[in-house]
């Protein structure tokens, strides 16, 4: 399943980022890498953008860059 | 000997509590320097060694790595690397790392060590990470880092001793990280250190750690065409010997983090749900958050369109008393004319809005320590999207209801290039309390007084701060439909856990801010300012022959006189010639010279026109009576309601301020952009303008 359509509470790990370059190194940087775990903490009260907790911080991200992430639920 | 004082970096990731750590260090020895010609400001402070010894400690942009991305990351870098030219490349740097949230921190933190700068890095808010229950093993730390690592908390001041000691060490250990390079990296830094040996320090163990460093960059910051050149070969070469390098770099790096964490933190008491994430619950709640968020923001503009005014009265009050003082020590003539109109008058106008622009820094300021601001952009990012912004661009254009200087300087947090220029071309169009005058005269000039006209003034006001609004983000989503077309780049952001305000950061941040905008306009201003009194009275009518020659009439004599100085004026003059190019807007040569004066500043225009119909005191209500019974040469009313209309219109959308065009070309590095918003916002609001008057004549309306 794609970051984007995971429901909040929910834990998973990142599998792949798909798709083209955009912001895979920046999130990378700030560890959200192939094999990370993280938690969906929220979607924004507008719907847009998430919410996920990754090494203990809480990161925001839109759905059009969750939608490139792969995630197995765990 | 007199010797160069020892020239420290202090870097770390936002919200690592860095410039906690460096005010607990330098105390109130500080004070901000910038690049020549280029955007990002620093500042600088002075902490003492163990031994007395001064130490220059420069407090560098926070980043969550060393491949820059932004203006102020860049800045990062070329300071690390010694490459500004004012600054002398560092000796040593000291890494603020935060301790509950080790593992992200100490990407950067490897970096860093890793640029081969003998390096302390300052383990802070520690209480933070004891508190979710992490103990760190300090000493295991140091030995896999390979630098000093000191435990503190700068927030309660505890550790900054430390840190003091561990900096006067003399000399400072060179750093041993012991993490493995990643393949082909080893031979493509022989093959370019040899460019990096130009370095004053001569080191080669620097010229490696910055060959590594720029091995992974995407800009070039500030090599040179020939050495970056050198970069992008290798750099080329990766990409086809080992796809995907640049992820597998992070994942290397992460990876010997992950090892790092497993032997030096131990976790018990696993984690409860975090007061953060409790306080969340209701401020990002889908239905409280934007109540919550209203509330706040509301109780923003109270304090700055109410609490402020008190503060603005005294302060209009002080500078008077002071022009006077200064007026009553010169002698009649030109000079005190120019001191007492020109400089208090004009420096005074700006100077004025002094209060509300410390409450809305102070407010900015507090809202960012306490970790809001980010909620805020979390809560509006949807809507900013819309219009092909970002959350954050929501700050910088919030501030610009203050005034659009302090509001384009804060569009430096916003990464992506597009975006941030396009916020600053939009941002004037927020109504900026220099317009209120104006507004708030015109709407007086417009409506008869009485109680049932109060709440008309008040949804008029509203309307105007609405139009402007909306209009700014017509035009953002113009732009980034057209002129800074591109997908939507980065709005990845953190939302740090929540603090409670350092009250002495907040006021520090506030004076700094407030200090630079007084500064920067003042300046433009001043020099505006004599200008423009220049202008208005010169030539001097005494030189004219005429003025001898017998007046008939004594009845007129007094208008004409006054008229006679202004319309002789170079001002008056430009305006007559000006006047073509504004009639079709419903003004004459008077409101066009008010206009043409008030492109230094809006307000400017309110005094200009007291000058114009002679109004002594410079009272609301008597430049309202003036206003009203002024006349066109045929002796029709000059201020109808559809001419008050028509300047409203004006003055919601042209750029008229100087200040707002010194910081764009500050911020943008170039003329190109100011002119342009100048050109587009001018065209516009004549446009909108003219719209309304023939509009409303079409109507029927006068």
């Amino acid at each position: 399943m794609k970051l984007k359509d995971m429901e909040p509470g929910q834990r998973g790990i990142v599998k792949e980022f798909t798709g083209g370059e955009g912001d895979r190194l920046r999130l990378m940087e700030m560890g959200l890498l192939p094999g990370t775990e993280i938690r969906f903490v929220r979607r924004a009260p507008l719907g847009d953008p998430l919410e996920v907790e990754v090494r203990g911080f809480h990161l925001s991200l839109r759905s059009s860059e969750a939608a490139r992430i792969g995630i197995s639920v765990v | 000997m007199k010797t160069e004082p020892p020239f420290v970096a202090l870097v770390g990731n936002p919200n690592s509590g860095k410039t906690t750590l460096f005010n607990a260090l330098t105390g109130l020895r500080q004070k901000v320097g910038n690049y020549p010609g280029v955007t990002v400001e620093w500042k600088e402070g002075i902490l003492y060694s163990q031994h007395g010894h001064p130490i220059r400690i420069l407090d560098l942009p926070g980043s969550y790595s060393l491949n820059a991305r932004s203006p102020d990351e860049q800045i990062l870098v070329e300071a690390l690397l010694g490459r500004i030219d004012v600054l002398p490349e560092p000796t040593a740097v000291i890494c603020c790392v935060d301790a509950s949230n080790l593992e992200r921190n100490l990407y950067m933190a490897t970096q860093v060590i890793e640029l081969g700068l003998p390096t302390v890095v300052a383990l802070n808010m520690m209480d933070v990470a004891e508190r979710r229950g992490m103990r760190i093993d300090v000493e295991r730390l140091q030995k896999r880092l390979g630098v000093p690592v000191v435990p503190c908390e700068a927030a309660r001041g505890k550790g900054v001793m430390e840190v003091r000691l561990a900096l006067s060490q003399h000399p400072l250990p060179v750093p041993e990280l012991d993490m493995e390079k990643p393949p082909l990296v080893e031979e493509a830094i022989e093959d370019l250190v040899p460019l990096f040996e130009h370095r004053k320090t001569l080191d080669s163990v620097l010229a490696h750690g910055e060959a590594r460093l720029l091995l992974s960059c995407d800009e070039d910051p500030g090599l040179g065409q020939s050495v970056w050149q050198q970069i992008r070969d290798w750099q080329k070469r990766f990409d086809v010997e080992i796809p995907g390098w640049r992820s597998e770099w992070i994942t290397h790096r992460y990876a010997w983090i992950g090892d790092v964490m497993r032997e030096c933190v131990k976790r018990y008491n696993p984690e409860k749900t975090s007061v953060t994430e409790r306080v969340d619950r209701i401020l990002l709640h889908p239905f409280i958050g934007f109540p919550v968020l209203a509330f706040v923001m509301g109780v923003l503009f109270y304090s700055i369109f109410t609490l402020a005014v008190p503060f603005m009265d005294a302060l209009d009050g002080l500078i008077a008393w002071l022009g006077n003082g200064a007026g009553n020590l010169l002698p009649d003539g030109q000079l005190k004319n120019l001191v007492v109109d020109g400089i208090f008058g004009g420096v005074g106008g700006v100077v004025i809005f002094l209060p509300q622009i410390l409450f809305l820094f102070f407010f900015i300021a507090l809202l960012e320590s306490t970790g809001y601001m980010a909620r805020a952009a979390f809560l509006l990012d949807r809507m900013m999207s819309k219009v092909g912004l970002h959350g954050r661009s929501f700050i910088p254009l919030l501030s610009s209801y203050a005034c659009a200087v302090p509001g384009i300087m804060a569009t430096r947090t916003i990464e992506s290039p597009k975006e941030r220029i396009v916020t600053i071309l939009v941002a004037p169009f927020m109504t900026c309390s220099a317009r209120l005058p104006v507004y708030l005269v015109m709407i007086a000039a417009m409506l008869p007084d009485g109680p049932g006209h109060a709440l008309k003034k008040s949804l008029i006001l509203l309307l105007l701060y609405f139009l402007g609004t909306f209009v700014a983000l017509g035009f953002a989503w113009v732009f980034r439909k057209t002129l800074l077309k591109g997908p939507s780049p980065s709005t990845i952001m953190e939302l740090p856990s929540y603090r409670l305000p350092r009250w002495d950061s907040v006021f520090h941040e506030m004076i700094d801010r407030a200090w630079t905008f007084l500064k920067r306009a003042g300046t433009v201003i001043f020099a505006l300012s004599i200008v423009l009194w220049f202008l208005m009275n010169y030539p001097l009518l005494e030189d004219r022959s005429e003025f001898e020659a017998p007046v008939q009439e004594v009845v007129v004599e007094t208008v004409t006189e006054v008229d006679s100085q202004l319309e002789y004026s170079f001002a008056g003059r430009l305006g007559k010639v000006l006047e073509p190019a504004f009639s079709p807007l419903g003004y004459d040569w008077q409101i066009t010279v008010g206009i043409l004066s008030s492109f230094a500043a809006r307000e400017v225009f309110v005094s200009t026109m007291a000058i114009i119909y002679r109004v002594d005191d410079e009272a609301d209500d008597s430049i309202v009576d003036a206003f009203r019974s002024a006349q066109r040469d045929d002796h029709s009313p000059l201020f109808t309601p559809l001419t008050c209309l028509s300047v409203l219109m004006f003055f919601v959308f042209a750029l008229q301020c100087v200040s707002t065009v010194a910081i764009v070309r500050r911020e943008t590095r170039s003329w190109h952009w100011p002119i342009f918003q100048f050109v587009y916002m001018f065209a516009f609001a004549w446009l909108m303008a003219f719209l309304v008057f023939q509009g409303g004549r079409l109507l029927g309306f006068s």
